[in-house]
């Protein structure tokens, strides 16, 4: 039987972590180039030796202050569930800061192996390390690895299991503080020995140390024990004598230790024979993140995304539809003509879903881009560029990552709040998300811009869809953070990671990661979505009908133009006795005012709260129920030929913006919701967001449409 | 050559400069100082987008700080 072992790897932001997580399990996902992109706590397994080995991937994190969400989860998973090794991955290049996060592991006493990753990188930029040298003098074994190369893996998983085994021989070593703060130390630790239910949990050294350092969760535990007054009683009288002695706050002189520590082992064994200078990407910098040319340069950037992706997904989505007409096609003559099962399955499973799938290729090439751009480093340049702006609307420059991954998609979007520390900032950034045009909202629109604006408007017209998100997700913040959350900005810091060459292989990892998630949506909620609005618009199956269709098609036998129309009559009325066509026309009143009150797309609007796309999928079904012959059309000519009761065509340029303008910035989908009632822990939120977006979607749309028809612009 | 003491800000793009002292609440500090940032510590201005953030290299990483963050960070000029 093999024998089990949990490694966790953690380490700073871009040290390399995931990709050494990636070399070690195989498992694919994501490599964002800016900090804080692995929140979710992810876990991979391999067969090493004779060994099961369980890697666990912490989020990239500095310290183990529990100052962010991220360290938090970091600290738990290693004080809680006790790994048997933990990997810590520094970035070779910047071996001192790295080393920080190393010392507060050794502190907390986990067994402990240092990757020095990049090796290859700070040796050419002159770092040489003494390496058993080194590894003595912090107690613990080092490893050299380049993880793109995949170097030094298997010396790491070795290292790792000597570790677990007891057969390495080095001796812990720890940060010493210096007599004064020693012996206060020990003074505490005398105390906190009482506590047993305390001891079991923790060492009481890190629990001394850490006390000293006020750390706010720390506190809080000790708070909830049987000796809490006693120990923060001394805790306290140790902080006072300590800040009389040195004058200073406490963080810092233990934080000053700490780095102390680590450049005086350094000093003993690391040799720089020049200096470092990231030339290479300051150079571009000086172009990219310049003063003048940095908002222009980032605007034509984005321009360019939404031209790539519409321009390029064009012919593969003729594809896509060319496919789903011939299964339906298939199954249709498969299945017995007229029957529910044949209308199920061609109409409302083939149908519904097929219209959704013929987006993939554009949310895929979305994707992409927007891995183009986290990869080569130049997402982290956004935010900086973006900062003087979003500083107007009280939110800083990291606050715009979730904001540019909500083009992808908002659940991504959302959990990437969790970098941003202060709570009021977090909020607002994930209340403005929705108004963020995702993939999932272009279907809508490529399926209206497409029936009613001409080839060389398209992308214009789709830009200024996302520019009208942006704007409002702008002003929404600005009075949110005016009314709702009011106070300062906190601050801004960020690490800038260098420019980097994205790899082809890495690019098309994750635009399949992100991909797959709209995928499994099509698979799952939109599958159903699709059914469930199959069944009411086609149930009941057999209504009263005004005439006896049958009979009057029996009769006109003879006469095919006379039956076409019959059949297509039936299935009209068909369609509006409905339980879908009932529904449809209790709430499309409410949309008359914005120049769609329709029923058919009132119930794709109902269907929208499931998932946006639905609304395509939704009209799809509907519209190829209403229609008598077989022969398909597609759903754009369809469109341009509906007309309202009155005979005047239901769709005009404006009605068709109104509605994209509505469906932008209507309810979040169900999922959305579901991640914002999880990230912000309260169903409060949740509805808040999905009421706010829907009364801002209905008051813009009027305004687009009536103001529209006043300057003339359709009828 | 010697300076006086001055906020970051006001540092032109290009100049290296120590850190003397960071005027902020302690939780902040403590962050600064987990991502290599503190007292003593040498580092370069690189793009200053005044009124607006600035980039910094400090011992070997670069990183962007708000204006607010970059006021209270005091620096002396070589």
């Amino acid at each position: 039987m093999s024998k089990k072992l949990t490694i966790a790897l953690a380490g700073n932001p871009n040290s390399g972590k995931t990709t050494v997580f990636n070399n070690l399990t195989g498992a694919r996902q994501h490599v964002g180039n800016y900090p804080g992109v692995t929140v979710e706590k992810k876990e991979g397994t391999l067969r090493y030796r004779d060994y099961e080995i369980n890697v666990v991937d912490l989020p990239g994190i500095y310290s183990l202050t529990a100052y962010s969400i991220d360290e938090l989860v970091a600290r738990n998973f290693v004080v809680e569930e006790k790994p048997d090794v933990v990997i810590d991955i520094i970035d070779s290049s910047n071996l001192e800061r790295n080393l920080y996060l190393a010392t507060q592991f050794m502190e907390l006493g986990v067994p402990l192996v240092l990757a020095f990753n990049m090796y290859d990188l700070a040796q050419k930029q002159g770092v040489n390390v003494d390496k058993n040298r080194l590894s003595q003098l912090l107690g613990c074994p080092i490893v050299f690895t380049v993880a793109t190369k995949k170097q030094g893996m298997d010396e790491l998983l070795n290292e790792a299991i000597n570790l677990a085994e007891g057969e390495t021989k080095l001796k812990r070593t720890t940060v010493g503080y210096g007599r004064e703060i020693e012996e206060e130390v020990r003074k505490i630790e005398e105390v906190l020995l009482k506590d047993r239910s305390l001891m079991q949990k923790y060492p009481s050294r890190w629990l001394a140390v850490k006390s000293l350092e006020n750390d706010t969760e720390v506190i809080k535990e000790v708070k909830e024990n049987v000796y809490s007054g006693e120990i923060l009683g001394q805790v306290e009288r140790s902080a006072k004598h300590l800040e009389g002695i040195f004058g200073d706050s406490l963080e810092a002189i233990i934080a000053d230790r700490r780095y102390g520590f680590i450049s005086g082992a350094c000093s003993e064994t690391v040799r720089k024979t020049y200096e470092v200078r990231h030339t290479i990407s300051d150079k571009i910098d000086k172009i990219l993140v310049n003063r003048i040319l940095g908002l222009p340069i980032f605007l034509g950037l984005m321009w360019l995304v939404f031209k790539f992706t519409f321009k390029l997904s064009e012919p593969l989505m003729g594809w896509v539809e060319a496919g789903q007409e011939a299964l339906g096609n298939l199954f249709s003559g498969m299945l017995p003509e007229g029957s529910a099962l044949q209308s199920l399955v061609v109409d409302g499973i083939i149908g519904g879903v097929g219209s959704v799938l013929v987006f993939v290729p554009i949310i895929f090439l979305l994707f992409l881009a927007i891995a183009v751009l986290e990869d080569s480093g130049y997402m982290a340049r956004a935010a900086f560029i973006m900062d003087r702006l979003m500083h107007k609307i009280g939110l800083h420059g990291r606050s715009f990552i979730p904001m540019l991954l909500g083009f992808g998609c908002n659940l991504p979007a959302i959990m990437a709040t969790r970098t941003i520390e202060d709570r009021r900032d977090r909020l607002v950034t994930i209340l403005v998300n929705p108004f963020i045009s995702c993939g999932a909202r272009l279907p809508v629109y490529a399926l209206f811009i497409g029936a009613f604006f001409p080839q060389e408007k398209a992308g214009s017209v789709l830009f200024s869809l996302y520019l009208l998100g942006m704007a409002v997700a702008i002003l929404m913040a600005k009075l949110f953070r005016k009314y709702l959350f009011k106070g300062e900005a906190s601050p801004f810091v960020m690490e800038l990671p260098p420019y980097r060459i994205p790899t082809i292989k890495g690019l098309f990892i994750h635009m399949w990661e992100r991909g797959v998630v709209y995928l499994k949506k099509a698979g799952t909620i939109i599958f159903f979505g699709c059914i469930l609005i199959w069944f009411l618009s086609n149930f009941p199956w057999n209504p009263r009908y005004s005439k006896d269709y049958d009979a009057l098609i029996q009769q006109a036998q003879v006469n095919e133009q006379l039956v076409v129309q019959l059949e297509s009559e039936k299935a009209f009325e068909k369609l509006e006795k409905s339980y879908a066509g009932k529904l449809g026309r209790t709430i499309a009143p409410i949309f008359k005012p914005l120049g769609f009150g329709d029923w058919k797309i009132s119930v794709g609007l109902v269907g929208g709260f499931v998932a946006k796309e639905i609304v395509v999928g939704t009209l799809g079904t509907l519209y190829s129920v209403g229609e008598a012959d077989e022969e398909s059309e597609s759903l754009r000519q369809i469109l341009q030929e509906e007309r309202r009761p009155d005979g005047n065509k239901l769709y005009s340029p404006l009605v068709a913006y109104a509605l994209m303008v509505f469906v932008l910035l209507y309810m979040p989908c169900v999922a959305t919701i579901a991640v914002i009632k999880r990230e912000t822990n309260s169903w409060k939120w949740p509805f808040f967001a999905a009421f706010y977006t829907t009364a801002i979607a209905w008051i813009i749309a009027f305004v687009v449409y009536q103001g529209g028809r006043l300057v003339g612009l359709g009828i | 050559m010697r300076g006086g003491l001055l906020p970051l800000t006001m540092v032109v793009p290009g100049r290296e400069v120590t850190l003397i002292s960071i005027a902020s609440g302690r939780g902040l500090r403590a962050r600064l100082t987990d991502m290599g940032l503190f007292e003593g510590m040498k580092l370069k201005v690189i793009h200053s987008h005044r009124p607006g953030p600035c980039i910094i290299l400090v011992g070997g990483t670069r990183l962007i700080l708000g204006h607010g963050m970059a006021q209270k960070i005091l620096v002396k000029e070589e």
